[in-house]
């Protein structure tokens, strides 16, 4: 087929412009892979700072020991009563090996300073070993014993041993490189950092308390927030009438969104603890303060989640006779829930991010016990983190790393299970 | 059917002849006096429309329609896009509640009943007067579920026996058993755009309507598709009223036995089949099924 002449010119005019359009193209292309690179760069150097300060956090220094389980001090009338081994002098059980070890020690201040290098927690450690078994009382084991948070940095190098020297004289640091020298330091898993509640000791605090207490307030939070969050999402999508009060009632949803969080901690202080008489720190409260912060975005997902589902399934359900409850329920709910459990759970790992309004509800208070319910005073995980920032031991600093870690983890868990969740039940129409 | 489907083919080719280039004005408003040409009333109807006016707010949609739907025929409505046939079938079983601002007036009759009264209950009516949508419309479930649906809730059966036995004869009656027996449990919606369709028409006929509503059902499908359901519903007419909307006039000429022609609101003429498209009456009839507009 011959071209006319202006067909032959559109050809040559198309093949120009080609060349411009392609390398327009390929610009826009480099912009949104630069925009993506640079989010991975930022997201690499935060997970490579907080790695690499807090991986040393689960591990810890021990310091091995011959330690006697001396009955005269552990239960002189020989009752093997509970109360009284509970109550026995261990710290005389442990300082006698290490008298031992350093017979030149003399002077009460040398003497503290080397009874200093154990942890009191390791008395709480023979304590539940002679209770688990009191045929121990009169034997002689070899035990690791937890090393005290500044032992435990020198080792771990965080302290440099210069630094130690010149902070603490030289004995600290010629008694560690003695035990160094016969083998008796060693570094052990961190079990302690995932089951104790905090402390002052470093090397005696862990998440466990923080962990117990964001679980609780979660709990309470979802089961509040979603039941809640669907059936308003359902009434103003499903029966509301379009009128003012609900245009309202939607342009408050969406400003609720948008409220900073301490405001709703704020309320919390206000009504639930002032008002309504609710302890204080307890996950119940910042379950419900949560509850009020996360139901926003629960009403809109939920809401996004009703809207996208076809009309014509409601027609469908509709023309054989359901009623327009049994076509919620049997057909667009059903349809609707991936989306409303995706909003759910990215919902609650904000929630689970969540600090400025606990700290209003006295959630950010000193708590050693692990709350055994909603309604006993404990503290979350990002708030642990909040207050171990705020520490000076040098130790709290990789503590706060490796709870920022399981934070994290945590959150990467939630938003992974909300995009298979959304993966696995998408439905195609 | 063969007759009205020659006749029009007659017609057509004896009319193309004259037909101008371009298209006529179409008039705006036929004037509230207006009285539809035709027999709007059968003898003993399975419904009975008395001066129906809808109105989309401040829109005026159908304007005064009367008509009678005879039982156990096909009843064809055709007209151009906007023409109000779609909305007048959705009074029907009362589809339109579920459209914001739009108000239904009039007399609307099932059996006598005024399907608007206040104290009518609009589920019972869904199940005696049913409907199959325009696009193919299956539930995101089972084959089996879809059938089942209709009467579960309505509790037809009382046993999973006697509901197996309505999935079978309402795919059997729909014509699709012998293709989905075999795959009872799959998804609806992995059937073809046909099996979908007549899956859809299978649904409502397991709940035993009186009258079923079908909106344009073949728009969505091929030709082959279309000769199916097509088919179907001819068989259906046997035990069932079915009225139905379409924008293809040789469909509306093969399946059904009368033809209601809307025009901007208004039913402008009634008769049946053979008569509306072999020899029309009024002149804006005449000029659609000609092809003058539409």
């Amino acid at each position: 087929m011959s071209m006319s002449k202006s067909q032959s010119r559109t050809a040559e005019k198309v093949e120009a412009s080609l060349k411009r359009r392609y390398a327009k193209e390929k610009r826009f292309k480099m912009l949104g892979l630069t925009a993506i690179g640079l989010g991975l760069l930022f997201v690499l150097v935060l997970f490579v700072s907080i790695i690499s300060n807090g991986y040393t956090a689960f591990v810890q220094t021990h310091i091995r020991l011959d330690v006697t389980f001396d009955a005269d001090i552990i239960d002189p009338d020989g009752t093997r009563d509970p109360a009284v081994l509970r109550r026995a002098d261990y710290r005389q059980i442990i300082r006698a090996p290490l008298r031992e070890l350093f017979p030149e020690v003399s002077g009460r201040r040398e003497k503290r300073e080397l009874y200093a290098l154990v942890s009191s927690g390791a008395e709480r450690q023979l304590s539940a070993m002679v209770l688990d078994d009191p045929s121990l009382i009169g034997q002689t084991r070899e035990l690791w014993l937890m090393a005290d948070d500044e032992v435990d940095m020198v080792v771990k190098g965080h302290i440099s041993r210069e630094n130690a020297i010149a902070n603490r004289g030289e004995r600290l640091v010629a008694w560690l490189e003695k035990l160094e020298g016969e083998e008796r330091v060693g570094s052990r898993f961190n079990a302690t950092f995932f089951t104790a509640g905090d402390s002052r000791e470093p090397e005696q605090s862990g998440i466990g308390g923080a962990v117990a207490g964001s679980f609780y307030t979660l709990i309470v939070t979802l089961l509040l927030s979603f039941p809640i969050g669907v059936a308003a999402a359902v009434y103003l999508e499903e029966f509301a009438p379009r009128n003012r009060l609900t245009d309202l009632i939607e342009v408050n949803i969406n400003n609720l969104a948008a409220v900073p969080s301490i405001v709703f901690g704020l309320l919390g202080l206000a009504m639930f603890i002032n008002v309504f008489g609710m302890p204080r720190s307890a996950p119940l409260v910042g379950g419900l303060v949560l509850t009020l912060m996360t139901l926003p975005t629960i009403i809109i997902a939920a809401r996004a989640a009703l809207k996208s589902v076809p009309p014509s399934i409601r027609e469908a359900a509709l023309g054989v006779g359901a009623s327009k409850m049994q076509t919620i329920m049997h057909h667009v709910l059903p349809l609707a829930m991936p989306g409303m459990l995706t909003g759910a759970i990215i919902g609650m790992a904000q929630a689970l991010g969540e600090t400025a309004p606990l700290l209003m509800i006295g959630m950010v208070a000193f708590i050693v016990d692990i709350p055994g319910g909603p309604l006993d005073p404990a503290t979350v995980l990002p708030v642990q983190i909040y207050l171990w920032a705020d520490s000076p031991e040098r130790a709290f600093v990789e503590r706060t790393s490796a709870a920022i870690m399981v934070l994290l983890a945590f959150l990467i868990t939630m938003n992974a299970l909300a995009v298979i969740l959304r993966r696995k039940f998408e439905r195609r129409w | 059917m063969n007759t009205s489907e020659t006749g029009v083919l007659e017609a057509g080719a004896v009319r193309s002849q004259s037909v101008p280039k371009e298209k006529h004005k179409v008039q705006e408003d036929l004037g509230s006096g207006f009285e539809t040409v035709g027999d709007v009333r059968v003898a003993d109807p399975a419904m009975s429309t008395t001066d129906v006016q809808v109105f989309y707010g401040d829109k005026h949609a159908i304007k005064n329609v009367s008509l009678d739907i005879a039982q156990n025929q096909v009843i064809a409505m055709i007209g151009p896009s906007g023409c109000g046939k779609s909305t007048y079938l959705r009074c029907l079983n009362r589809m339109n509640d579920t459209i914001d601002g739009c108000r239904v007036e009039g007399e609307i009759n099932l059996e006598g009943q005024d399907i608007y009264d206040k104290k009518l209950d609009v589920v019972p009516l869904r199940a005696r007067v049913g409907m199959v949508f325009q696009k193919p419309n299956p539930f995101p479930k089972s084959v089996y579920d879809n059938i089942a649906y209709g009467p579960k809730i309505h509790g037809l059966a009382s046993n999973r026996a006697e509901l197996d036995e309505i999935v079978e004869s309402s795919l059997r009656r729909a014509g699709l058993w012998e293709e989905v027996k075999d795959r009872m449990d799959a998804p609806g919606t992995g059937l073809s755009g046909g099996q979908q369709q007549r899956l859809c028409i299978a649904r409502t006929i397991a709940v035993e309507p009186e009258v079923i509503l079908m909106d344009e059902p073949c728009s969505a499908l091929d030709p082959i598709a279309t000769a199916k359901v097509e088919e179907l519903i001819d068989e259906l007419r046997e035990n069932f009223t079915i009225a139905i909307v379409t924008h293809s006039m040789q469909q509306a000429a093969r399946v059904s036995q009368r033809t209601a022609y809307f025009h901007l609101g208004y039913l402008v003429e009634v008769g049946s089949t053979t008569d509306i498209f072999t020899n029309p009456t009024h002149k804006l009839t005449e000029d659609y099924i000609t092809g003058r507009f539409g």
